[in-house]
């Protein structure tokens, strides 16, 4: 049979900031890759196993009834012994890329950061903006259980954060966002060009861009485009921009803001507002007041899209709603869990976009396939970081 | 080297938030991760033995310099992928056999049926 084996490290590109892995340390990122697949995969059904084989029945013999949401199922599960040591394992396997991932970065964190300075210092394409705060749902745990998440620094002024999110990708995907981790971003540009054939919006918005690598691909294909990526992080955004001026997109500014007061932006300043895989990282309040923001800002005629793991509906089955809830729990996603349970629709109807308008369309990520995988849904995907999401989506009409 | 920063001690810091315990007693957890660590040190020196083996096949002899550069090409990756790939599935073959187990239909112990046996 043809075995499934991930691509390796070595197919990750490299750009002009990227750290530089010793022979170790890409074998590290390797048998991590290897092994994420193994869990999702080969193990990965032992969970559905355990629920409908023991645990389902055991609850319904002390409840006299089925578990009524996700969360019932969950602490259910907690108390199984096998989801007790998948679980464990995958914790470990997240620990674990994030020091290797540090290891590797902090021991050439000298010359990273004067990589970065080369390509930042001077440019009045990265504003930093030492005023804005880290906001609580950024800062309650460190996302991912990365050290520091997305704002920490080793050193004032590094880059240390937005590098290890970057190398480690790799290793939690198995490859699956291709070689500069913008699958997604690649996705959005093949959507684009077949949904709006001849549309050059005249500014995009990226919300929540970290280090930039979903709008990087956007940049390219929209030269004459002015894009503004805003994140309240400052060591990814100075990654991003030091990577995204590697990469030759010039046409994007990388601005340290919070996506709740766009108040510098005037109304209908931009024709396409986004976020990629970052809504989730948010707070209930937050998260309406960004698409409140993000309506204002959008000019007539204009897109808004959200990239996210499938919103969590009556349709879902609760089993697949408590799987796709692990990382909430175990990896340090807090709004995970509340943020697929909302209406999105809803959100977004309040924020002016009428239920005409809006669609929600699936988009799977674009790689060279000749070395990456091709994604695929269902058994054996592992679900919050499977390389293929739902978009969430509006036109603003008058 | 990173000149004023102990890389070292800083590439482990712990996550900020409380980390789930997944066993009652937590030495289990403990023991897990150490043994998880070790797991994927052994297989990074089964690539770099892998690797070494290539290059002494292509070259005859080599310098570290030439293990720290080396690339496998398309088919030597696929070769090594497979290896990873088999070393974690010997090393999982307790959890995956536990799976095996959840799937079949509850099975009498060997004691009752040697008792079986004895009778047929």
């Amino acid at each position: 049979m043809s075995q499934d084996v991930p691509p390796p490290y070595h197919a990750v590109a490299r750009h002009g900031v990227f750290p530089e892995p010793s022979h170790d340390e890409a074998a590290r990122f390797n048998f991590l890759a290897s092994l994420n697949k193994y869990m999702a995969s080969t193990l990965g059904t032992g969970n559905k196993l355990a629920y409908y084989k023991r645990v389902l029945p055991a609850f319904v013999k002390e409840h006299g009834r089925e578990p009524r949401d996700r969360h019932e199922i969950r602490h259910a599960m907690n108390r199984d012994p096998w989801h007790r040591y998948w679980s464990a394992l995958k914790r470990n396997s997240m620990e674990m890329r994030q020091q290797n991932g540090r290891a590797m970065v902090l021991r050439q964190l000298d010359t990273l950061d004067a990589k970065a300075r080369q390509y930042n210092e001077g440019r009045d394409t990265l504003r930093l903006d030492p005023a804005v705060e880290v906001p609580r749902y950024q800062n309650a745990v460190d996302i991912h259980c990365m050290p520091g998440s997305y704002h920490g620094e080793e050193r004032p002024g590094d880059v240390s954060a937005g590098a290890n999110y970057d190398c480690g990708i790799f290793a939690t995907t198995g490859g699956g966002l291709g070689a500069l981790t913008d699958g997604g971003g690649q996705a959005l540009v093949d959507w684009i060009k077949k949904e709006r054939p001849g549309w050059t919006p005249r500014r995009i918005l990226d919300v929540g861009t970290t280090i930039g690598h979903n709008i990087v691909p956007l940049a390219l294909a929209f030269p004459d485009t002015e894009i503004v990526a805003i994140d309240t992080a400052a060591p990814v955004l100075r990654y991003g921009h030091a990577r995204a001026q590697s990469l030759g997109a010039r046409n994007l500014t990388f601005v340290q803001k919070n996506a709740e007061d766009l108040s510098e932006y005037p109304d209908g300043y931009f024709d396409w507002v986004q976020t990629t895989m970052f809504l989730h990282e948010t707070s209930g309040k937050a998260l309406p007041r960004i698409i409140n923001e993000g309506h204002r800002v959008l000019a007539e005629g204009g897109l808004m899209l959200h990239l996210e793991q499938p919103q969590y509906s009556d349709e879902m089955p609760l089993f697949e709603q408590f799987i796709r809830d692990w990382d909430a729990f175990n990896n340090n996603e807090p709004f995970w869990s509340s943020m697929h349970a909302l209406h999105l629709e809803d959100i977004m109807e309040q924020a002016g976009f009428s239920r005409d308008n809006q669609f929600v369309t699936g988009v799977t990520a674009v790689v060279d396939e000749t070395i990456f995988p091709k994604q695929h849904q269902g058994e054996g995907e592992d679900h919050g970081r499977a390389a293929s999401w739902h978009a969430y989506g509006a036109w603003k009409r008058a | 080297m990173t000149e004023d920063l102990d890389w070292i001690a800083r590439a482990g810091k712990k996550a900020k938030g409380k980390r789930p315990a997944y066993f009652e007693d937590p030495a289990i957890d403990r023991t897990l991760s150490i043994v998880m660590a070790l797991v994927g040190e052994v297989s990074v020196l089964r690539e770099r033995i892998d690797t070494v083996e290539r290059l002494l096949d292509a070259k005859g002899s080599i310098s570290r310099a030439d293990i720290e550069g080396y690339e496998p090409d398309k088919s030597s990756a696929r070769e090594r992928g497979l290896l990873t790939k088999e070393y974690i599935a010997r090393i999982m073959r307790g959890v995956q056999q536990d799976l095996e187990a959840l799937a079949e239909v509850d099975q009498p112990s060997v004691e009752e049926i040697s008792k079986t046996l004895r009778d047929i």
